[in-house]
């Protein structure tokens, strides 16, 4: 049938990606570039933006995980997205303040992150703008908290 | 003759869901139009647990994330606890830990031969899989003193170094385990009732596959030449000569056909592995509390893509620890593949994908 798809060179090294980010948005902040590596921070206002110039631009085939961190004064969203064809694992952090939790969806570009962003949403009470169907997974549907916040209070002993 | 399309409950207790988990099919006819899976029946409150622990604790905890791969995830664990803690485990540790993934990589995919026997109607597999998988079992017994969970690595390398004459045992192993690879394989490529049930059946293309999230064999049989331990190299895998098995017509056949040859290359590496094995320490002193900051962490577990993503505070408890599971991922893909095709392909499509409920719930 079809060909196989091999990645075996990068086409593109770290510094070369993390500069195109930083010149097509100059408000994305390079954290770290090691090989392999790529951390950013990028304000909520264009996290969609440049996770679409990652995806169609910069070749980021696959979105490892989304994750969710409450820092107490603001949660933090941790993209993890891969490239396959430079061998990149780049980390997007976005701050989002915590009376207002919300954050654009990435499911519309990459289909693999629609379950994490369900269970952030579950778990972390996160709400993805944009998301296709945004219900709880893990929790039943009529449990009333988010309880990897840190203000959940659990019992004696978890 | 025309019927209505309705929703038919494949679990939470199915013969073909290995695990408590329930996949809602709506059928027009036999054909399968809507699929939805549901899951969170096992859910524990892992992440949520972890912060509650030292990161001493965690170690048995995180062999408890998969029964059927237990020694994968606390290695993962381990090695994510490393990077957070600024340590590396000695150069005999690493091929220690590579010798005993390689191991466990081939029980996990013994135990999946297993459930599509069953699921698929042939005993025979099952008996025969059970039976192979003893041989390695009692290799990892040896190495770690327990037959499931085993709590072998720790942070800055493994608890204990291998057994006496445990090259010579490895090698009896694997030459037995060769030769019956190959009675099992003849099971199943020629039986015509499981190539009828498997060939040309859940078809996923490489793009779909790579933007749906899924990794491991599943998206090396759709034609993705990825494998984490050739692409962003863990451990000393960098040093081993393996080949990246892929097959190109994704479908539940060529699924198959990659975890087969996927075997025949950990053999190859477990034999590799222990020729090269350095003599020396097997465990650095770690700290008890960490710096402050973040790690993350990928490999390539039998099952995909399994990632640790951990924040320390400074304290002996981690701030927060985010596992992403590989089952959970390729879970959420299932609709796709099952879309088109007949409810009774359900066992051959979901069987493939080596359900295991206690990584996916966590």
């Amino acid at each position: 049938m079809s060909q196989v798809i091999v990645y075996d060179t990068p086409d593109r090294s770290v510094e070369d990606v993390a500069k195109d980010i930083k010149s097509k948005f100059p408000a994305v902040e390079v954290l770290k570039a090691a090989p392999k590596r790529l951390h950013i921070q990028v304000p909520r206002e264009i996290s969609f933006e440049v996770c679409k110039f990652m995806k169609d631009g910069l070749s980021f085939e696959h979105c490892s995980c989304v994750t969710t961190v409450d820092y107490m004064d603001h949660f933090t969203v941790v993209f993890h997205l891969s490239s396959y064809t430079n061998h990149i694992l780049s980390e997007v952090l976005v701050d989002i303040p915590r009376d207002d939790p919300t954050i654009d969806s990435i499911t519309p570009l990459w289909g693999g992150a629609d379950w994490h962003e369900r269970e952030a949403y579950d778990l972390m009470g996160v709400i993805f703008k944009g998301h296709p169907d945004l219900r709880r997974i893990m929790m039943p549907e009529e449990f009333k908290f988010h309880p990897l916040r840190k203000d959940f209070v659990v019992g004696r002993r978890v | 003759m025309p019927t209505d399309e309705m929703w038919i409950n494949m679990g939470p207790q199915h013969p073909f869901n290995h695990g408590l988990w329930n996949l809602r099919v709506k059928l027009k006819g036999e054909t399968i139009t809507q699929a939805e899976p549901i899951i969170g029946y096992l859910h524990r409150g892992w992440e949520k647990m972890v912060e509650n622990r030292n990161y001493t604790q965690i170690v048995p905890l995180a062999d408890r994330l998969c029964y059927g791969s237990s020694l994968s995830w606390n290695h993962l664990y381990c090695l994510t606890a490393e990077k957070l803690f600024g340590v590396e485990a000695p150069d005999r540790a690493k091929y220690i830990r590579v010798v005993a993934l390689e191991l466990q990589r081939i029980t996990s995919h013994l135990l999946w031969l297993m459930a599509i026997g069953t699921d698929l109607g042939s005993y025979t597999i099952m008996t025969w899989t059970i039976r192979e998988r003893e041989l390695f079992l009692d290799l990892l017994c040896k190495l770690s003193g327990a037959r499931m969970t085993y709590n072998y690595c720790r942070i800055g390398g493994v608890r204990n170094d291998i057994p006496e004459n445990f090259g010579r045992d490895v090698e009896a192993a694997l030459v037995e385990f060769e030769k019956r690879l190959r009675d099992l394989e003849s099971l199943m490529d020629e039986n015509e009732p499981y190539l009828m049930r498997t060939v040309g059946i859940g078809k996923m293309d490489g793009p779909t596959a790579m933007n749906l999230g899924l990794t491991g064999p599943i998206m090396r049989a759709s034609g993705v030449e990825m494998d984490l331990r050739r692409q962003d190299p863990y451990e000393v895998y960098e040093d081993m000569d393996f080949e990246v098995c892929t097959h190109t017509d994704g479908d539940v056949y060529a699924r198959y056909r990659v975890r087969m040859d996927e075997m025949r290359e950990s053999v190859k590496i477990v034999r590799q592995a222990l020729a090269e094995m350095p003599a020396g320490p097997i465990r650095v002193k770690v700290p008890r509390c960490p710096p402050k900051g973040n790690a993350v962490c990928r490999v390539e577990d039998p099952r995909g893509e399994s990632l640790m993503y951990m924040v320390s505070d400074g304290s002996e408890k981690p701030y927060r620890l985010k596992v992403r599971s590989p089952n959970f991922v390729n879970l959420s893909a299932a609709p796709p593949m099952l879309i088109g095709f007949k409810i009774s392909d359900v066992p051959a499509i979901m069987g493939v994908l080596d359900m295991c409920i206690g990584e996916t719930d966590r």
